[in-house]
């Protein structure tokens, strides 16, 4: 009986954060976040020099076969330091895709290039989650038709894997005709997502197997997106009780003002057991796969909440100076805004959870 | 992340589930609320002794079952009793604080005396903390004790003391030196409840029952013998068992068993068109608590975990109190508006659901986030100790005057 993390996953998570720490420094964030392609090659070449682009590949394709544990470890750190590189879906969600639904061929091919970051692979399965108008993907024959919104890891992507309007997975190239790719601009400018436009587009499609792997792929992306958020929660709680214990007025240093002692040890005490529920959501994925869909909608939603209130409060405690672009606090509150909205906002994933467990029908 | 107990365990765990299964029978109503134990609670807390199910660790010479301390040995015990929601022992204040006490700082003979009848539920105990003056501030305590013709002399008053209008007994805080510094002066005294000059008065709540009692004291002679620690010490005798009652308050199976409840009691009623839970506003509320139900139970495996490791459970438990009692009382409050109008119904009222357990737990529970410090003094507490913040500056103030004086 061990709850919690092992030794080598306290020291991964030690190492990417020293390499954080060195390469992605608010002033880079900053640097990146006002150019049109966010995402910053220099951290993730010296993220990938750890090893953490192949993470989630098997060994046997050139990866080092960790679990969704170990990524969450990884995710955190890149929530603490918002990080503006791309991991949920090149680094996590595309080697699952590939792992569980690919072929030899898609296998072979991309796996190993996945594991070395010569290629990356975005997703788009925004509308197995909510679909709106406009928006929805058909395929026949091979070929594609329709719109995906918010594509993840959108800049600098060689392939899309795309769910179809029945779950069904599809891999697009990104230079394909027939696919017109659009940048959006988030609140969250250390994130690339996209629209894509497929008119015809050729793509090859995963092992259909009625919506599993597209089951699987947002119960990874949620535990991900909750373990984010855990440590961009993590950073505006530290950096609440920090000002508060520098920043004097009425003769006093603030942070010992009850007032702002109650709302730095709510969040604190919100936000704890939400870590337990993200390592717990994380190690059902691979361990306890009858319990993983649930969980990683309970984690989704209830860090969603937790970490609302986290950004606001915190935010509040800095008073004026947290509201400036001086302080940079607004990039976490940002991220953790996103982490809120994509793969379903708390009460989208909750009537999913009360779908699967028979207490309504589902979307 | 290693989930499992190990094959030792398991063979345990299955002893639990064969005992329970064998003998629930005999076990008294887990609701069970009333103060003194029934004959059916004495006999089912002996045989659980006799099998070590409580009173597991306590030494035999004291009436326990003298098993080596085994972390997980008790949380498997807790886990299968909740499981089967069959009552697990005895909890009262006697047992849960009275007797920790005594085995950490008490004399051999206090030992001897008053641990074996109290586990065994002979003889039952209140607790004398609570002043109306000195609630969370406990080092305000006002009653005290002077000392004539070698007996401690009591005058003052007590309040929220639970069970002592059935007590045998009550551990109590009073002022021995005036002059000392705040919490200097304290003592830890026990005796009789039928010593001349005590009065009990309950003290009815808005649940409408006497959960409570206002407890006063004129000239309540003591034999000076019957102090647990030295004199003064009482603030330290007694805090080396506060903690165990705010563990108490937070624990994760009695939050899972009142969720099961809640979906229970949702799937049952039937409200408009269809059942509660078909209301989409409600089960997403539902869904919500059920989420938060699981963090805190994850929260306590990890807690868990680090006492196995022999680390300090930190701020994972640090907030447990605050966190549980606030949970508890959020699905009380579903379970009543779940049940829309007839969620106000009480008091044995026709069409009362669950004998007004929900109503009674929804104002009670209100009480438990008060009690054992205040929602406000554990928030201090996480700052303070937990996120090293400031401290107010008038504690700060008497804290350097205490070291002046020390």
């Amino acid at each position: 009986m061990d709850f919690g993390l092992s030794q080598d996953q306290q020291m991964l998570r030690d190492a990417v954060s020293r390499c954080l720490a060195d390469t992605s420094p608010l002033s880079h964030v900053r640097e990146c976040a006002e150019r049109d392609n966010p995402l910053s090659d220099q951290v993730l070449r010296a993220l990938n020099d750890l090893g953490v682009a192949g993470m989630l590949v098997p060994e046997e394709h050139g990866g080092l076969g960790m679990t969704l544990l170990d990524a969450a470890v990884v995710a955190e750190q890149l929530g603490y330091a918002v990080a503006p590189v791309p991991f949920l879906a090149s680094q996590v969600l595309a080697p699952i895709a590939l792992r569980d639904a690919g072929n030899e061929e898609q296998k072979a091919h991309w796996l190993p290039k996945i594991a070395s970051g010569e290629a990356r692979i975005g997703i788009a399965i925004s509308e197995t989650v909510e679909a709106r108008d406009g928006a929805g993907v058909t395929s026949a024959a091979g070929k594609l038709n329709g719109t995906a919104l918010f594509a993840l890891d959108f800049e600098g992507a060689d392939a899309y894997i795309v769910a179809d309007s029945g779950g069904r997975l599809h891999l697009v190239g990104a230079k394909a005709s027939g696919l017109e790719a659009i940048a959006l601009t988030t609140i969250d400018r250390t994130r690339s997502v996209g629209e894509l436009r497929f008119d015809g587009t050729a793509a090859e499609p995963l092992a259909d197997d009625g919506g599993v792997a597209t089951a699987r792929l947002r119960a990874a992306g949620r535990v991900i997106l909750a373990a984010d958020s855990l440590g961009a929660g993590q950073a505006m709680i530290e950096k609440a009780v920090d000002y508060a214990g520098q920043r004097e007025q009425f003769g006093r240093l603030i942070g010992s003002f009850q007032a702002v002692k109650h709302m730095c040890a709510e969040m604190a005490a919100r936000h704890e057991p939400c870590r337990s529920l993200v390592w717990y959501a994380a190690h059902a994925f691979d361990a306890v796969p009858n319990e993983a869909s649930l969980v990683a909608c309970h984690v989704k939603s209830h860090t969603a909440e937790v970490h609302r209130f986290v950004a606001r409060t915190s935010t509040e405690v800095h008073g004026g100076m947290g509201f400036t672009d001086l302080l940079g606090l607004h990039y976490w509150f940002k991220r953790i805004g996103f982490d809120r909205q994509v793969l379903g906002g708390p009460e989208a994933v909750r009537a999913e959870a009360a779908a699967l467990q028979g207490w309504a029908k589902a979307a | 992340m290693d989930l499992d107990y190990g094959p030792e365990y398991d063979v345990f765990r299955k002893q639990v589930r064969a005992f329970i299964e064998a003998h629930s029978h005999l076990a008294p109503p887990s609701s069970d609320r009333a103060a003194r134990p029934s004959p059916e609670a004495v006999e089912w807390q002996r045989l659980l002794i006799e099998h070590g199910y409580t009173a597991r660790t306590i030494p035999r010479e004291y009436g326990g079952y003298g098993a080596e301390p085994d972390i997980l040995q008790s949380r498997i015990i807790a886990e299968e009793f909740a499981r089967a929601r069959v009552a697990g022992g005895l909890a009262n204040q006697g047992i849960s604080m009275f007797v920790p006490t005594l085995l950490e700082l008490g004399t051999e003979e206090q030992k001897r005396r008053w641990i074996e009848p109290t586990l065994k539920g002979d003889i039952v105990w209140c607790q004398g903390y609570s002043e109306p003056g000195a609630g969370s501030d406990l080092a305000n305590l006002k009653t005290s004790a002077h000392i004539e013709n070698g007996e401690f002399v009591i005058n003052g008053q007590k309040i929220w003391t639970s069970t002592a209008k059935q007590a045998d007994m009550i551990f109590c805080l009073v002022r021995t030196e005036p002059d000392a510094p705040k919490h200097g002066g304290i003592s830890y005294l026990i005796f009789s409840m039928d010593t001349p000059g005590i009065e009990v008065r309950p003290l009815k709540t808005m649940t409408g029952h006497a959960e409570f009692n206002e407890t006063f004291f004129t000239d309540v002679r003591v034999p000076m013998h019957q102090i647990v620690g030295q004199r003064g010490q009482g603030w330290f005798v007694a805090n080396a068992t506060l903690g165990h009652e705010r563990g108490m308050l937070g624990d994760p199976d009695a939050l899972e068993n009142r969720l099961q409840a809640l979906i229970a009691l949702m799937q049952e009623e039937r409200l408009g068109q269809g059942r509660a839970i078909d209301n989409p506003v409600l089960r997403d509320r539902l869904v919500a608590l059920q989420a938060e139900v699981a963090a805190m139970k994850y929260n306590g495996m990890r807690i868990l975990s680090n006492s196995l490791r022999g680390e300090p459970g930190g701020m994972a438990k640090m907030i447990v109190k605050l966190q549980s009692c606030e949970l508890a009382h959020q699905i009380s409050a579903l379970a009543i508006d779940a049940m829309g109008e007839l969620g106000i119904l009480y008091h044995n009222s026709p069409r009362e659901r669950d004998g007004g357990a929900w109503q009674w737990n929804y104002m009670f529970q209100l009480g438990l986030i008060i009690g054992g410090g205040t929602a406000q003094i554990q928030k201090n507490i996480i700052a303070e100790r937990g996120l090293e913040m400031p401290r107010e500056p008038k504690t700060a103030d008497m804290a350097r005057q205490k070291q002046g004086a020390v």
